[in-house]
């Protein structure tokens, strides 16, 4: 008893001149990352911990080995999957663990559970988790949670003996959502071909003038002039593809895609041979117009292959045509000052307007071919 | 590969190979590769004790006996290596108790072990008040009030325990503690005669008594000025042979005060290869980089960089039990005089010893905000408390006012 006594004593010196703490306590680093069938993630479980409550080390040498480890794994999954209840909107999610690795923390080997957990709520609005690792071993434990969900990421300190912590997985912010959307409609102008071609070939005439006595085109004499004439053009396109492109996303109108692509081709076609052989000379806004109709069902498409969100349509939807716009309006400034400062020369007259409608009339020809009769004449 | 993982592949990355952060998952590839050391179940003595009364608790969870067993011999492997785990371990061993307002004496003096440590000095009181009130001869109650008492810069009261301490302790080990209360309260030099005489007078006393005793002499020497009895007594405490992280911690920084760094690295380094699960302490790897520092030595950046992790792993649960620690290093390491400082201030709220009020007046000077560093001076000033080191600083502060 004595000797007991003495060392109680000592350590309570000892203990109150011990600088801070030493070691580390007891922590797991447990990341979930939301997605759409639930989470996936990684819990990283200190192996002194896990061998306390499995006696990981089985020789009890006091080193735990690889082998020691690679023996247990499907212990250590089920223990620490038993102290581990994610429920998303009031459902648990099933918890899958998968081939553990091992990595180093700032105290030692920890092994490295990579987690799939899926949850019958889709998009979960609240999050619930209920953590009891090492709760009857060590109460100081603690495990430090990473939890992302969209593009926000928060952190939390789950005690094991703390009732189950919740999280308010806030919807994606609808700012973002909308610049998301403007995002995508800028990129299908760009990687969209056959729209570029189509605006292109209805742009290139607009700094000429068709000469019906001479039968040729000729320089418009101002800048003027010819922006007058690009803003019919671009105007009378963008409201026509908003048009069809909201009556289409909204559900109200639906074309059979293979059609609408067909009828797309031919619009290039018809808009490059204009070019060429000009059947329509004036009001091509016109043109514009009809044609822009059914790019509209084609962008819908896309939209359709996006995701429109349900809680936000109207403006994803608008977001996605602005940046078509965005894109749209972003060829036109390439495009229209290099035509005008060209226009008089044989170059543009010639090889430009002739040659390069010839080319873009082959193209969407061969497309036109492709998307009636559904066969690969360009490979792909 | 996820995104945390990416980001955690990148910070390894960013600096360099280094031990400490989490670097990449990875599958060995050899089943004899040793991944971690832990307390041997077989064939060591210490884990096999630890073990049995491990073992017989968790037979039987709900008895006083086993439960308290295993919760003091857990504590007390905590004290031994340094760390905190075995805490929580015997804090679990108490959970039956854990929150009941009243329990019996023994749970209530082990419980307050353990809040103690955690720096919960006024719910330890607390339990240690009510046990002394019905039991005035509880040795251990007694012994760990006047501790935090010590701590908690009360240093009247600490005395009074440590009187009360004759009858139920060893002489030397009353006197010491009367000692250490005086030393920190004007009396300073007669506080290191009548330690050194008790100490002369038992020679035989228990290696873990004389361990403390000298460790104590060596500080209160320390900060008489004489640092030649001072590396006496540390030399006294060290030849004992007895593992202890604070005894090799605090004589690392009476080497790196004297610009005796590489000593200090080498005591350090050396203890690290004894003793390799102690060397994991980060007081010890606080006084390796520092000591790295002080001499360029290379591996100095790897352990900043260990430090740096530990310290935000700490944070990330809420633990600010390091701020001393945590101010010396942002000042030393980081040359983050303001965060010091900040620290440094938090601490001293809680913590009033002799390095706690250092701590918060080097941050104060290098920070050169002297006003901060008041609550040392005033603490210094009511006491008396004596010190080179720490009356060198004042001096320095009321010159930088």
């Amino acid at each position: 008893m004595k000797a007991l006594c003495l060392g109680l004593v000592l350590a309570a010196f000892a203990l109150a001149a011990l600088p801070a703490r030493a070691h580390k306590p007891s922590d797991s680093y447990l990341s979930l990352s939301v997605n759409a069938e639930g989470a996936s993630g990684q819990w990283d479980i200190a192996l002194r911990d896990l061998d306390l409550a499995l006696a990981l080390d089985a020789d009890g040498n006091g080193e735990i080995t690889w082998g020691e480890v690679r023996a247990r794994h499907g212990d250590i999954a089920a223990y620490a999957s038993a102290r581990l209840v994610v429920t998303a909107d009031e459902r648990a999610c099933a918890l899958q663990v998968g081939a553990q690795a091992i990595d180093s923390h700032t105290d030692g080997a920890y092994s490295v559970l990579p987690l799939t957990l899926r949850c019958e709520a889709a998009a979960p609005k609240r999050l619930e988790v209920a953590y009891t690792l090492f709760a009857d071993l060590d109460p100081q434990h603690r495990g430090l949670l990473k939890l992302q969900a969209g593009s926000a990421t928060r952190s939390a300190v789950l005690a094991p003996q703390a009732a189950a912590q919740a999280f308010e997985l806030a919807a994606p912010s609808r700012w973002r959502q909308f610049v998301d959307y403007v995002r995508e409609g800028v990129w299908h102008i760009w990687i969209g071909l056959d729209h570029i071609l189509f605006l292109v070939s209805l742009l290139l005439p607009s700094v000429l003038r068709w000469q019906p006595d001479q039968r040729r085109w000729a320089p418009v004499a101002t800048l003027r002039e010819a922006l007058w004439e690009v803003f019919g053009v671009v105007t009378a396109f963008t409201v026509a593809h908003s048009i069809t492109l909201g009556l289409a996303a909204l559900s109200v109108v639906e074309l059979p895609s293979r059609w609408v692509e067909s009828v797309i081709a031919a619009s290039v076609v018809a808009a490059a041979l204009n070019n060429i052989r000009p059947l329509v000379t004036r009001r091509l806004w016109l043109v514009a117009f009809g044609f822009g109709l059914v790019h509209g069902f084609g962008f819908a498409s896309v939209l359709a292959d996006l995701g429109l969100p349900t809680e936000a349509l109207v403006l994803s939807l608008v977001g996605f045509n602005i940046g078509v716009e965005l894109g749209q309006l972003a060829i036109v400034a390439l495009l229209v000052p290099l035509a005008f400062a060209l226009r008089r020369t044989v170059l543009y007259r010639r090889a430009v307007m002739v040659g390069g409608s010839v080319a873009v009339a082959l193209l969407a020809g061969i497309w036109l071919i492709e998307r009636a009769a559904d066969v690969s004449v360009l490979g792909g | 590969m996820t995104l945390p993982l990416l980001r955690s592949t990148l910070a390894a990355a960013a600096c360099g190979l280094s031990l400490a952060a989490s670097a990449a998952p990875y599958t060995p590839t050899n089943d004899a590769q040793v991944l971690e050391r832990v307390v041997a179940r077989v064939g060591d003595a210490r884990g096999r004790e630890l073990e049995a009364l491990r073992a017989a608790w968790r037979r039987e969870p709900r008895t006083p006996a086993a439960a308290l067993a295993f919760a003091r011999r857990a504590f007390d492997e905590a004290l031994a290596q340094g760390d905190p785990r075995f805490v929580g371990q015997a804090q679990a061993a108490l959970a039956p108790w854990w929150s009941e307002r009243a329990p019996a004496p023994e749970v209530r003096v082990q419980r307050a072990r353990i809040l103690q440590y955690g720096h919960q000095f006024a719910a330890a009181l607390a339990d240690l008040d009510a046990v002394l009130a019905v039991d005035a001869s509880h040795l251990d109650a007694r012994a760990q009030r006047a501790a935090i008492r010590m701590v908690r810069a009360d240093y009247a009261g600490a005395r009074g325990d440590c009187e009360a301490l004759a009858p139920l302790a060893s002489a030397l080990i009353s006197t010491a503690c009367v000692a250490f209360a005086d030393s920190m309260n004007g009396r300073i030099d007669a506080a290191a005669r009548a330690l050194a005489a008790a100490l002369d007078a038992a020679p035989g006393a228990p290696a873990a008594e004389r361990l403390w005793a000298w460790t104590r002499l060596a500080e209160i020497e320390e900060r008489r000025g004489d640092m030649a009895l001072a590396e006496r007594a540390f030399r006294a405490a060290l030849a004992l042979g007895e593992p202890d992280v604070y005894l090799l911690a605090a004589y690392a920084d009476f080497l790196l005060d004297q610009g005796r760094a590489a000593e200090a690295l080498a005591a350090l380094v050396a203890a690290r290869a004894g003793a390799p699960d102690a060397a994991r302490a980060d007081v010890l790897l606080l006084r390796l980089a520092l000591a790295a520092q002080a001499t360029k030595d290379p591996r100095g950046a790897a352990w900043t960089r260990e430090l740096a992790a530990r310290f935000d792993a700490a944070r990330a649960r809420g633990d600010d039990s390091h701020e001393k620690e945590e101010s010396r290093f942002a000042l030393a390491l980081q040359g983050d005089a303001a965060r010091a400082l900040t620290l440094a201030k938090a601490n001293f709220e809680v913590q009033r010893e002799a390095a706690d009020a250092r701590a918060l007046i080097e941050a104060a000077l290098a920070a050169k905000d002297a006003a901060a560093a008041a609550p040392a001076l005033r603490w210094m000033r009511d006491h008396g408390v004596q010190g080179v080191a720490l009356q060198r600083l004042a001096r320095q502060l009321e010159a930088a006012r």
